[in-house]
């Protein structure tokens, strides 16, 4: 076995017992992503030198002192994350030279705790798409099938994961973009409560809904990422001052007296058979294990991705006017007047999906509109967030699908946006009220693509998704499942 | 209809994006399809719903207004398309 295929526990206990150093195991990461990424392309920039000299750095730390438990560990970092020194595209070529000057509070949480980053890998332009096929560099692929997608917005993340080309990755879900590639990819994706996790270097999406969280081949990786990332940080006004568990605390408490809440909405039309069977199984597996089903109502989950693709692009429209080519980033250098500068920097620098949802966010927050479209949106919301505060009055955490089918081929909806973001309607409510949600592998379809099984609970409790995830994982016995890459 | 190509054209001029003819026509037929599928929401009666902003409230985070250590100069333009050592270079606007 190549030490890159060890889970982050497992690293953990090589490196503490002096059997594994963090440069063997960092150079088989590197070695890897040099033998699958050009099959995969899960990287923007691999950060070989930096990464070797941060391994160097643990070495040097472990065994001598108490360490981090992610001390040592090679991680990749989602190309929206800012790191310092290192591009950071977002995925577009408006941002293609862009070379932060300082770290986003999670990468340099993990420095702190002597983490190595590998690199910065793929996704949708600004974490805008279902696919990661709007990103301006390479698209990965499904490390499961060749020619599938890996998911999106946080694809490159998940496969590089699924792929051992890293032991973890930082995402972001703003409506899925965690979840969902790690149910295509068959990996845990984790999306915390809005608040847990500090935003502060993360390029904005929808400020209301974007939330990072951790990409790993297990559960109990998960939960050891969650403990080194989250906490209140002051440079994010709207993250959160709570009591922070110890998330790997919960995952073996068992089932018993858990109301696990499964939603009649989330299991209707044009739910794939493989994924239904899957999803069933799981709800079986936790029966087993002494929890309590409880059939739940979220009546207004049909509504959810119309409220979504208001409020998030509203949220962007406005995020993105930053993008101007004046303080950084592309500019388009022919323009003679100011605003023939700002037209053509960001009509050249932009791709299609970002131009769309800026229009449909300037046009939803436009004078006359504003009403009808934003605010009826926001109303919505409230509806959406009551529905889950009236399930959790009856269960401890909702357990559905992640998506209503397994991998799809590349482009096969090149020009039907309103098709793809239908596909989100499982995820999206999470972002919409604010909850935690995670995605375990549950199984493969009868094609041999990955399916997740996604557990939402209430603000603040990710430590009983946690457990369950770990009860859903025993069951399977899927963690760590190595993908053959052709 | 639920958008005109004359108004996709306006909110481009408001968002700063310039479009050629066919990404017009093309824009307008896609936007259209989005707005014609969010008018569902108009289902629902929502006279009475606060609207939602935030998932959660939150008080309003202030802190004292203290020097703190922040970007040199040099730092703050090294990722300037042009600067003059100084201050960020435009277009002349006057």
């Amino acid at each position: 076995m190549n030490p890159c295929e060890l889970t982050i526990a497992q690293a953990r206990v090589a490196l503490d017992d002096g059997k594994l150093s963090s440069r063997e195991l960092t150079t088989s990461c590197l070695e890897r992503i040099k033998a699958v990424d050009c099959k995969i392309n899960s990287f923007i920039s691999v950060t070989e030198e930096e990464a070797l000299q941060q391994a160097d750095a643990a070495d040097k730390q472990i065994g001598k002192e108490s360490v981090a438990p992610l001390c040592g560990i090679p991680f990749s970092i989602k190309d929206l994350l800012c790191t310092r020194g290192i591009p950071t595209t977002c995925g577009s070529k408006i941002l293609e030279n862009f070379v932060p000057p300082y770290d986003a509070t999670v990468v340099e949480k993990l420095k702190n705790q002597g983490s190595v980053i590998v690199g910065k890998v793929a996704m949708d332009e600004f974490a805008m798409g279902s696919t990661s096929e709007n990103c301006a560099f390479a698209v990965p692929e499904n490390p499961w099938k060749s020619g599938f997608v890996a998911g999106g917005s946080s694809g490159g993340s998940a496969s590089s994961v699924a792929a051992m080309e890293c032991l973890g990755s930082l995402g972001s879900d703003t409506g899925g973009s965690i979840r969902q590639p790690a149910s295509l990819c068959g990996v845990v994706g984790m999306k915390p409560t809005y608040g847990r996790v500090s935003r502060y270097g993360l390029v904005a999406f929808a400020s209301s809904l974007d939330q990072i969280g951790p990409l790993t081949r297990d559960v109990t990786d998960s939960a050891m990422m969650m403990n080194g990332i989250s906490g209140y940080d002051k440079r994010d006004s709207t993250s959160v001052q709570q009591n922070l568990p110890d998330f790997t605390a919960s995952l073996t408490e068992g089932m018993k007296g858990v109301r696990v809440g499964v939603p009649k909405e989330y299991f209707g039309e044009g739910l794939d058979p493989d994924v239904a069977k899957i999803v069933k199984d799981g709800i079986q597996s936790l029966k087993s294990a002494g929890a309590e089903i409880v059939d739940v109502s979220l009546p207004h989950t049909e509504y959810c991705v119309a409220v979504y693709y208001l409020i998030a692009s509203a949220e962007a429209s406005s995020n993105l006017a930053r993008y101007d080519g004046v303080v950084y980033g592309y500019r388009d250098r022919d323009a003679e007047s100011l605003i023939d500068m700002y037209r053509e920097t960001r009509s050249s620098g932009f791709g299609d999906e970002v131009k769309r949802r800026i229009l449909i966010g300037t046009y939803a927050l436009s004078s006359g509109y504003y009403d009808a479209y934003y605010k009826k949106a926001s109303q919505v919301r409230t509806l959406i967030l009551n529905d889950f505060k009236k399930a959790y009055e009856s269960c401890d955490l909702i357990i559905s699908p992640v998506t209503p089918t397994p991998a799809w081929k590349r482009g096969a909806h090149a020009d039907d946006p309103l098709a793809l973001y239908l596909s989100d309607i499982l995820t999206i409510s999470a972002n919409l009220a604010g909850i935690p949600g995670i995605s375990v592998p549950g199984g493969f379809s009868s094609a041999g693509l990955p399916v997740g099984i996604q557990l939402q609970g209430p603000h603040f409790r990710e430590d009983t998704l946690f457990k369950a995830a770990y009860n859903l994982e025993l069951g399977t016995e899927l963690a760590n499942k190595c993908p053959e890459i052709a | 209809m639920k958008i005109t190509r004359e108004e996709v054209e306006h909110v481009a001029t408001l968002a700063r994006l310039n479009m050629s003819e066919e990404e017009l026509v093309k824009m307008t037929g896609q936007l259209d399809t989005i707005l014609s599928y969010v008018a569902k929401l108009d289902e629902l009666e929502t006279a009475d719903v606060v609207p939602t902003t935030h998932a959660f409230s939150i008080n309003n985070a202030f802190r004292e207004d203290e020097m703190q250590e922040s970007l040199s100069q040099k730092e703050a333009l090294a990722n300037a398309p042009k600067e003059n050592g100084e201050s960020f270079t435009v277009p002349k606007i006057i």
